[in-house]
C-alpha cells in the first residue's frame, strides 16, 4: 500500500511537468504581453518595457524561461532564486513586488487564512459540497426506499435538472429571479462577510453535485436492497430500521464517500464562472482576471494549483476506496 | 449482450446467430421509441438542428440589423417593462440594446451550437476509437503511451485548457477560421478523444479474451479483421451512449468560452454561416440583466433545453442498448 501510494504520488511529478510545459508555451504564444495597458491610458515606453523584461527575465530564450520557473535561476543582482520546485509561483507581472503564492494564499493584513483568494473559493466550495451532502444523500436514500412515489420523482427531478442544465444557467435563472425580480438580495455584494450573500453562490455552485450525489445515493441504494446480506439480515429478525441503517445504508454509502474528494476538488475548480458572476473574491475570478491581464505567472500558477488538486482528488478515490471496503484490494 | 437463443437441435446455443425477424438494433430501437423521454428529447434535436439549418428562412427579421427607436423592447406579451416601454408584435422576445431582434439572434445561435455539438464528435470517435482500439488490442508500449497521455489530460482541468487555448491562439491564423469556431473544434478534440480512447481500449481489453475472439482466429482471421468486424461492432452501443451524453458537455464549454468572450467572433455579416452564439447571447444579455432579463433568459433557456434533450436520449439510449442497466446509473 505504501509503495502504491509513493508510485502514484511520484507519478505526479511528470503529470505536472507536462501541464506547466503546455500552458507555458501557449502562454507565450499569446499576443500582448504584460506591459500593455489598455489603449486609452498611456503606454509603457519602450525602454521601461526592456528593463523590465531584463529584471523579469523575459529577454532569456524560452527554454531558459521555463527552466527559471521550474527549477530557478540566478536572478538579476546575482542571487539564486528557487522555482517551482520550492513552491515559488514567481512574481506576479501585474502586483508589483507580490509573487504569485502570496497572493493566492495570503490573507489580507489581520485576517486569518481563510480569508484568502484560496481561502474563500476554498469556503465556497466546501459549503456547496455540505449542501450537496445534507440533501443529497438522505433524498437519494429515501428515494430508493420508496420507489415511484413522491419523492422518487422529486428526486429524479433534482437529478435529471441538475446534471443537465449548465450551473451558470441556474445562476442566470436564480439571479433574475431572487435579485432581479423578487429584490432579495445583492447579485454583487460589497461585504462576503454576511454569510447570507454566500447562500446563492453555494446553492448554485452545488446544485450539480447535489443531482449527481442524489442519483448515486439512489442508484447504490438500489443495488444493495437486492444483496444477499440484506435478505439474511432480514430473515434474521431484525428490525427494518436496523436493516436499513446498519446493513444497506453503510454499504451503499461506500460509493458515495470515494467521490467526495473530486467532488470537492471540482468545485473548488470549476467555481470560476460562477465567482466571475458572483464578483466573489475567490481563486476563479483571479484567474479570469490574470487571463485579460496576460498576467503569465499568475496564469500558470493557478493552472498548475487546479491541476494538483485535480490530480490528488482522484488519486484519493483508489485510497479511499481501499479504505473503507475491504473487499477491495489494490492489484497493482 | 446476452442472447438467450434455445434451440431445439441438440440444444446447441450459438451466441451469435439473433433470433430470426428481429436484429438487435431494431429492438433497441423500439425500446428507444418506447421511452418517452426519449422521444422527446429527439424531437427538442431535431427541431434545433431544423432552425439551424434554415435559420434565414425562418427568422423574422436581420439578426444584425439595428431597429433604430426600437431597442430595449421587452417581448410582445409585456404591457410595459423596466425601462417603461410596451412590447411589438413584431419582434416576439423583444430587441437588445441596439435593437437587433432578440430572437433572429437565437435562432442563428442555435447553428454554432449544434455544430459544436456534432463536428468535434465526428473526430473525437474516429480518432479515439482507433487509437483506443489499437492501444487495447496491441498493449504494450502503445497503450502504456496512451494511459501516460491520458494521465496528462485528466489532470488538465478542462475548461482552463479551452480558455489559455482560445487566449493564446485567437488572433493567430487558425484562431481566425470559421470565426473562430474551428480552433475550438480543435481544442475540444484534444481534450475528448482520450475518454473515448480510454473507454474502447477497456472494451477491447474485456472483449478480446471472449470465445468469439479465438474462434475468429482459429479459422485464420486477421489482426485488423478481427479488430474491425468482431471488436468493433460489440463496442458500439458503449460508444452511442458515451456520445449521447457528451455532446452536451460540449455545448456547455462553447457556451461559457462565449460568456467570457473567447467564443465566437461576431460576424458583421449575415450572409456568414455564423452569425452569433447563445453564449455570446448570454454576454449581452448580462450586462443589461435588470433592464432586460429575457436578452438572458431566452438564449439560457435553448441551452438548457437542448442539454436536457441530449441527456434524455443518452438515457434512453442506454436503456434500450443494455437493458440491464436500467435505472441504475
Amino acid at each position: 500500500m505504501t509503495t502504491y501510494v509513493f508510485r502514484r504520488l511520484l507519478w505526479l511529478i511528470p503529470v505536472l511537468v507536462a501541464v506547466s510545459a503546455i500552458t507555458f508555451i501557449l502562454m507565450h504564444n499569446t499576443p500582448g504581453g504584460p506591459w500593455d495597458r489598455d489603449l486609452s491610458s498611456r503606454q509603457v515606453d519602450e525602454s521601461t518595457q526592456k528593463r523590465l523584461n531584463e529584471a523579469y527575465g523575459l529577454d532569456k530564450p524560452l527554454w531558459r524561461q521555463y527552466l527559471a520557473y521550474v527549477i530557478g535561476d540566478v536572478n538579476s543582482k546575482g542571487k539564486f532564486v528557487c522555482g517551482l520546485m520550492c513552491g515559488n509561483l514567481g512574481p506576479s507581472y501585474r502586483v508589483r513586488g507580490r509573487n504569485v503564492q502570496d497572493m493566492l494564499f495570503e490573507p489580507p493584513e489581520n485576517k486569518p487564512i481563510w480569508y484568502s483568494r484560496f481561502g474563500y473559493s476554498l469556503r465556497l466550495g466546501l459549503i456547496a459540497l455540505t449542501l450537496a451532502i445534507v440533501i443529497g444523500i438522505p433524498l437519494g436514500t429515501v428515494a430508493a426506499l420508496k420507489q415511484n412515489s413522491l419523492i422518487d420523482y422529486l428526486s429524479l427531478f433534482i437529478a435529471t435538472a441538475g446534471i443537465s442544465v449548465p450551473n451558470f444557467v441556474i445562476a442566470i435563472f436564480l439571479i433574475i429571479i431572487f435579485a432581479s425580480m423578487l429584490h432579495l438580495v445583492n447579485v454583487v455584494p460589497k461585504d462576503w462577510g454576511d454569510l447570507r450573500v454566500w447562500i446563492l453562490p453555494a446553492v448554485v455552485l452545488g446544485f450539480g453535485t447535489l443531482a449527481y450525489t442524489t442519483r448515486l445515493t439512489r442508484a447504490s441504494m438500489l443495488e444493495v436492497m437486492r444483496q444477499d446480506y440484506v435478505r439474511t439480515a432480514r430473515a434474521k429478525g431484525l428490525n427494518e430500521r436496523t436493516v436499513v441503517t446498519v446493513h444497506m445504508i453503510k454499504n451503499a454509502l461506500i460509493p458515495v464517500v470515494t467521490i467526495l474528494g473530486p467532488a470537492l476538488a471540482g468545485l473548488v475548480t470549476g467555481s470560476f464562472i460562477i465567482e466571475t458572476m458572483f464578483g466573489f473574491p475567490g481563486m476563479g475570478r483571479a484567474y479570469v482576471q490574470s487571463i485579460q491581464q496576460r498576467d503569465y505567472s499568475m496564469i500558470m500558477g493557478t493552472t498548475l494549483i487546479y491541476a494538483v488538486l485535480v490530480a490528488v482528488a482522484n488519486l484519493s478515490v483508489d485510497f479511499i476506496y481501499v479504505l473503507i471496503d475491504p473487499r477491495i484490494r489494490l492489484n497493482e | 449482450m446476452a442472447v438467450e437463443t434455445t434451440t431445439s437441435q441438440g440444444g446447441i446455443v450459438d451466441l451469435g446467430v439473433m433470433p430470426k425477424g428481429r436484429s438487435l438494433g431494431s429492438e433497441a430501437l423500439q425500446r428507444l421509441l418506447r421511452n418517452k423521454a426519449a422521444v422527446l428529447g429527439m424531437i427538442i434535436i431535431a427541431f434545433f438542428l431544423f432552425v439551424a439549418v434554415f435559420a434565414p428562412y425562418i427568422a423574422p427579421h436581420n439578426p444584425l440589423q439595428f431597429h433604430s427607436g426600437q431597442d430595449y423592447l421587452p417581448p410582445a406579451w409585456v404591457e410595459e417593462s423596466n425601462s417603461g416601454k410596451s412590447g411589438d408584435p413584431a419582434f416576439i422576445f423583444g430587441t437588445d440594446t441596439l435593437g437587433r431582434d432578440v430572437l433572429s439572434r437565437v435562432i442563428y445561435g442555435a447553428r454554432v451550437s449544434m455544430v459544436v455539438g456534432f463536428i468535434p464528435t465526428i473526430v473525437i470517435l474516429i480518432v479515439g476509437t482507433f487509437i483506443g482500439m489499437v492501444a487495447g488490442f496491441m498493449g504494450g508500449r502503445i497503450d502504456n503511451l496512451l494511459m501516460r497521455f491520458t494521465d496528462v489530460v485528466y489532470a488538465f482541468p478542462d475548461l482552463l485548457f479551452f480558455i489559455i487555448v482560445m487566449v493564446a491562439l485567437r488572433d493567430s491564423q487558425i484562431g481566425q477560421l470559421m470565426n473562430g469556431l474551428f480552433l475550438l473544434f480543435i481544442a475540444l478534440a484534444i481534450v475528448n478523444w482520450v475518454g473515448v480512447a480510454r473507454l474502447v481500449r477497456g472494451q477491447v481489453l474485456s472483449l478480446k479474451q471472449k470465445e468469439f475472439v479465438e474462434a475468429a482466429r482459429s479459422i485464420g482471421a486477421k489482426n485488423p479483421r478481427i479488430m474491425f468486424r468482431h471488436l468493433l461492432p460489440n463496442s458500439v452501443s458503449v460508444l452511442v451512449v458515451s456520445t449521447a451524453f457528451s455532446i452536451p458537455g460540449l455545448i456547455i464549454t462553447e457556451a461559457i468560452l462565449g460568456y467570457l468572450g473567447l467564443g465566437l467572433r461576431p460576424a458583421t455579416d449575415v450572409n456568414q454561416f455564423f452569425v452569433t452564439s447563445w453564449g455570446a447571447l448570454l454576454l449581452e444579455g448580462q450586462t443589461a440583466i435588470n433592464a432586460q432579463p429575457w436578452m438572458l433568459l431566452t438564449p439560457a433557456i435553448c441551452i438548457a433545453l437542448v442539454v436536457l434533450a441530449f441527456t434524455f436520449v443518452g438515457d434512453g439510449l442506454r436503456d434500450a442498448l443494455d437493458p440491464r442497466m436500467r435505472g441504475t446509473q
